[in-house]
């Protein structure tokens, strides 16, 4: 199935979010976790996450640190922060609502996300 | 597996040079392309196959550039002066334009001085409107180059023509006090509708108020610099002509008001078209400064807190005063705008720059306490008002980001609010000196 690309556009900011708030992580990992929560569904250009998670660091949404990895090369982390975790939580609101929104105008279909309405 | 080294050190310097890629954005993007030639390689792709899978999958240089240029803003305004690709008459063909408008507000200044006879004669209305001869051209200059348009430009000459309105509809009267600020914050005033222009008339815009913090610092680098060569200049020529028997003042007072007119012109061009030259210079400047005023505030604050002086302040040390915040101010600013977007974690500038400020505050505050003192004594007048005014609001400004950058080198508040504090604070500055010109004069009845 093809996803609009303003679709993913917008999705990014908040699965990579959720993604962080599960734990610490960094560019790699963070996007074969993508791949993995999407099964494959959801195409990324592996680059494109950097320039997302250098915003994700200015507006104060995570932190990042220099480590070495177990393969001795350096590795910049990503740490989500609290205004991060609050940005989430205002994301997945939004997020609800659309869907709740999408549902009411679509019945029957069923298959949104409706477990997202009660995040 | 020699070749795939010199196939990643190849890509390396390769996405390197990309426009808005800096060395750490490098280092990440290496370990992602390195993650995935392993993970690649384990499947069973020869090491060829796997880095040029991997290369392909982060995709595209140009988008990848575009992406991250976007995000670091600063970093692609370093690179537009270099390539530009996009704008490729920009930097070239543009030198005509400026000096269009520079010869013009040369010419205009120096009818204004044929006019008042200066310098035999010094009549107050020169020194008063001096900046309304210059800053239209600069403001015309802007607003050509961004392209405005009819309504743009309207709102544009609207400050103008008030300002000038003001300033000379006011009966003012002789060795008035008022009339000597308005000489003094008008140019503030006027700097502040040059803005507009500059902005592109996107004055809500933060990144565009702080692009235009970062263009005040260096069109003053530059101006200082063309006026000390300037200065050179002007004493060569007097040294060779001196025997000649020509009137070298006589020249002096033709080129040099004409000379600073035009200067302010020619400086705001080359900060639009050579910004690599001084951005490089710019953020080396407040990196000596910074240290040198933290080390001078901190002593001073010391000595003041020991010796007692604080009650025994009159006002032209509160003048002083305003004068060292106004300093320390643009030193903060400054060091803000020129800062790497990249590097978003407190280093030990962070925590000169805040000494620096507390110290500047603690001085301040023993002033005003005096000052204020003193004046439920001799009561307001309008040098004290404005010497307190201006005061409050740089304390307030200050107090601020200290107040922020303290919390941000701790940790609990990012650099992002730091600079929105002082982009959101710009207009005040600019109110307050709209106020002393407008409603200061008609309070202490023009005198």
């Amino acid at each position: 199935m093809h996803i609009d690309k303003d679709l993913v556009a917008a999705a990014a900011t908040p699965l990579v979010l959720a993604i962080l708030a599960e734990g610490e992580s960094y560019g790699y990992a963070i996007l074969k976790r993508v791949r993995a929560l999407s099964e494959g569904e959801l195409e990324w250009t592996d680059g494109m996450l950097y320039p997302l998670l250098h915003r994700l660091l200015r507006l104060g949404y995570v932190t990042t640190e220099w480590r070495t990895s177990p393969e001795g090369r350096r590795r910049k982390y990503y740490m989500v922060t609290e205004d991060g975790r609050a940005a989430l939580a205002d994301q997945q609101r939004q997020w609800a609502t659309v869907t709740r929104a999408l549902n009411d105008v679509w019945p029957g279909s069923g298959v949104l996300l409706t477990g997202l309405g009660e995040a | 597996m020699e070749s795939l080294e010199s196939q990643i050190a190849e890509w390396r310097a390769y996405v390197a040079n990309a426009p808005g890629v800096n060395g750490h954005d490098v280092d990440e993007l290496e370990d992602h392309l390195r993650h995935q030639i392993s993970e690649l390689n384990a499947a069973g792709l020869t090491a060829d196959e796997s880095f040029l899978v991997a290369v392909k999958r982060l995709g595209d240089l140009d988008d990848l550039s575009r992406e991250f240029a976007r995000e670091h803003s600063g970093r692609l305004w370093k690179q537009l002066v270099l390539s530009g690709d996009d704008e490729p008459a920009r930097a070239s063909s543009g030198w005509f334009e400026p000096l269009a408008f520079a010869v013009a507000a040369a010419v205009v200044v120096q009818v204004a001085r044929l006019a008042a006879g200066f310098p035999d004669e010094e009549p107050t209305w020169l020194a008063r409107n001096a900046t309304l001869f210059v800053l239209p051209f600069l403001a015309a200059y802007f607003a050509r180059r961004r392209q405005l348009d009819t309504r743009h430009w309207g709102l544009t000459a609207l400050p103008f023509v008030l300002a000038a309105l003001v300033v000379n509809i006011y009966p003012w009267g002789a060795d008035s006090a008022t009339e000597a600020l308005v000489t003094l914050h008008l140019p503030v005033v006027l700097w502040f509708v040059v803005a507009y222009p500059y902005m592109g008339g996107t004055v809500g815009s933060h990144a565009r108020r702080m692009d235009f913090v970062r263009f005040t610092g260096e069109w003053f680098i530059y101006y200082v610099l063309i006026a000390l060569g300037g200065g050179v200049l002007m004493g060569l020529t007097a040294g060779i002509l001196e025997p000649t028997g020509v009137d070298v003042e006589r020249i002096a007072e033709w080129v040099l008001p004409s000379g600073a007119a035009g200067g302010v012109i020619v400086a705001a061009w080359l900060v639009e078209s050579k910004q690599r030259v001084v951005e490089n210079m710019a953020p080396v400047l407040t990196m000596l400064f910074t240290p040198l005023f933290a080390v001078m505030l901190a002593c001073a604050a010391v000595v003041y807190a020991a010796t007692g002086l604080g009650g025994a302040f009159d006002r032209d040390l509160v003048s002083v005063f305003d004068a060292l915040l106004v300093v320390v101010l643009a030193l903060v600013l400054y060091g803000m705008s020129a800062r790497d977007p990249a590097t978003s974690s407190p280093g030990w500038m962070d925590g000169i720059q805040l000494v620096a400020v507390v110290s500047a505050l603690v001085l301040d505050l023993m002033v005003l306490g005096a000052m204020i003192a003193r004046i439920g004594d001799l009561g307001f007048t309008a040098n004290r008002t404005a010497a307190l005014g201006l005061n409050f609001v740089l304390l307030v400004n200050l107090a601020g980001a200290a107040w922020l950058s303290a919390r941000f080198l701790t940790g609990r508040s990012t650099l992002h609010r730091l600079e929105r504090w002082q982009t959101s604070y710009l207009p005040v500055f600019a109110v307050w000196a709209a106020t002393v010109v407008v409603v200061l004069p008609p309070v202490f009845a023009f005198d």
